[in-house]
């Protein structure tokens, strides 16, 4: 009976081991999947986008015309178009997510207005894109176009400036959120010490305060750009989707995402689908090192 | 002190006003929405332009299923490697996969979309809903990875040591001692993750691709709210919109509860996201 139980108990824990190791193993192929996922990703956007570089080269990237029926491919028009709807956002989003910062962090840390704003800041982030997208498309063209008919523009309604206010209202709260953890960081002793010196709060601002926080704030819009240029849906439905260049902030264009978003199903040939795919390694390029930088200044500033 | 007054008055004025339009977006749609929804609306599928009448249950149990299946590809995933790199913070590999995660973050959705096209529709020879659910299982192992690695962080190392002190096998310590201690972070991460695929439609366009019949095969195309709401805003028809108005409450609704839901649940367990 001894032995029995002896052998059995050894067994018992040999499965042990050997579920112990299974695990950890597991583990370890699951950590490397993650490598794995996104060399694949990167792979995979590179070889498929193969025929465009080759037959296209670097002219492909200030190339202004982009003209599928006759097998023009530039993509300059959505290059710009990208770039000026993202700043345009980050231009219009940065007084308010700045506000809601510092109101939060520092003017009014704790109490049921500054749980109120915070709490509506948080759902706006969470509101699909596609409902921003609905929403701009039936609402803001037309207080757009009547905008531009005050202004005596052409009244689209829909273009560029429609697709930074939409982009503008879905990165604040992400800007302000990072914003708010920031001004956090800042030690209480640096705080209380200017207001011992008799400074203002406003100069505790300016001087104390934003010095501090400089690097941290920084990142917080480079990520916030990471997350607009991006960003699909809501722009691909208000910007108008022409492939020329804008010839202003009101005029209709279509940004990298918007594009491949209108495009890629309807791409009938290899040149074609593969331009589109540059595109998107374009993007993918950019929003990376956009996000690495933001994210590698975060971790220095939080660890100091 | 005048100059701090108004700057003071000039910060609150801002925070707020933007509050303004966010509430005047859920008001809208919980306007034009509430009229569409009728019993009709949920259980029938849609006419054809000019028909009136019909209903968005395709895309209702089509959003449903693409997003559970995603789920159960990406929650043991994402925790398995939120417990990889919360156990080994300093190997070099938990060093790129920690690296990979963020990129992963940073990925735009309309890429995944591509990606996942090129892996799984192509090879395949046809649009699925499984090809979707694939596309939204990686976005959400970033959510998930992450929150579950900060969480587990948190727990104090004498609990393991403890448990490994009692005899207890490596992963009987992490799976019945540490992770339960961390559960209620690790579910706030799961249901986080889900709200936020549960809207997105750009790595639909090329996966799920839509469908106007009810379809329950994932192996075929199928549609889901987002793209339902995507194809019917931007078509010309009123009816269309007018539906599109009743999926965006319906969608915007849960979204939203299912963030307030895991608000609730962090606030009860004071976890940290």
């Amino acid at each position: 009976m001894d032995e029995i139980k002896r052998i059995s108990k050894r067994k018992n824990s040999n499965g042990q081991i050997r579920a112990e190791s299974l695990f950890k193993r597991s583990l370890v192929i699951i950590g490397a999947a993650m490598v794995i996922l996104v060399l694949g990703i990167l792979l995979t956007l590179i070889i498929e986008s193969v025929p465009s570089i080759r037959s296209l080269g670097l002219k492909y990237l200030w190339g202004t015309t982009w003209d599928p029926v006759n097998n023009i491919y530039g993509a300059a028009p959505f290059l710009l178009g990208t770039v000026l709807t993202s700043f345009l956002a980050l231009i219009i989003s940065i007084p308010f997510s700045f506000a809601i910062a510092v109101y939060l962090g520092e003017y009014n840390p704790k109490g049921w207005l500054s749980n109120f704003l915070k709490n509506t800041v948080e759902l706006i982030a969470a509101v699909p894109s596609v409902i921003y997208g609905f929403w701009g498309l039936l609402v803001l063209v037309p207080l757009v176009r009547s905008l531009e008919m005050k202004l005596g523009i052409l009244p689209y309604g829909i273009g560029i400036f429609t697709a930074s206010l939409i982009l503008a209202v879905m990165i604040i709260p992400y800007a302000a959120s990072l914003g708010r953890e920031m001004i956090r960081l800042v030690p209480s002793p640096l705080k209380e010490a200017a207001y011992s010196l008799g400074a203002t709060r406003y100069e505790v601002l300016t001087n104390v305060i934003l010095p501090y926080t400089k690097s941290g704030l920084f990142a917080g819009i480079l990520l916030s750009l990471g997350r607009a240029l991006g960003e699909t849906m809501a722009v691909t439905m208000v910007i108008g989707n022409t492939s020329l260049i804008p010839t202003s902030i009101f005029a209709p264009g279509n940004t990298m995402a918007s594009v491949i978003a209108n495009e890629f199903t309807e791409a009938d040939h290899a040149v074609y689908l593969s331009a589109l795919i540059e595109l998107g390694l374009v993007l993918f390029l950019v929003t990376v090192v956009i996000n690495m930088i933001g994210k590698r200044i975060i971790k220095r500033f939080t660890n100091e | 002190m005048g100059k701090s007054k108004a700057m003071q008055v000039l910060i609150v004025f801002l925070a707020f006003l933007i509050t303004i339009p966010l509430i005047f977006i859920i008001i809208y749609i919980f306007r034009e929405g509430i009229t569409k929804i009728n019993w009709t609306f949920l259980t029938k599928i849609p006419k054809p332009v000019g028909e009136s009448g019909g209903g968005i249950v395709n895309a209702l149990i089509g959003s449903i299923l693409i997003v559970v299946t995603a789920a159960v590809m990406a929650i043991p995933l994402g925790i398995m490697c939120g417990i990889y790199l919360s156990e080994n913070s300093t190997s070099r590999l938990s060093y790129w996969s920690r690296l990979s995660v963020d990129v992963l973050q940073g990925v735009p959705s309309i890429v995944t979309g591509i990606v996942v096209y090129f892996w799984v529709v192509k090879p395949i020879g046809t649009f699925s809903a499984f090809s979707g659910s694939i596309a939204l299982a990686i976005m959400m192992l970033p959510i998930l990875i992450r929150s579950t690695e900060e969480t587990l962080k948190l727990i104090p190392f004498s609990l393991k040591e403890a448990g490994l002190a009692l005899g207890l096998p490596y992963h009987k310590v992490i799976l019945r001692v540490i992770v339960p201690c961390g559960i209620s972070g690790i579910l706030s991460g799961v249901m986080l993750s889900i709200a936020r695929i549960a809207g997105e439609t750009a790595p639909l366009l090329f996966t799920a691709f839509g469908n106007p019949f009810l379809s329950t095969n994932l192996g075929k195309p199928m549609q889901s709210l987002p793209l339902m709401i995507f194809n019917y805003a931007t078509s010309p028809y009123d009816d269309w919109h007018d539906m599109a108005w009743g999926a965006a409450l319906i969608l915007l609704f849960t979204v939203l509860l299912l963030n307030i839901i895991t608000k609730l649940t962090t606030k009860r367990w004071n976890v940290q996201l």
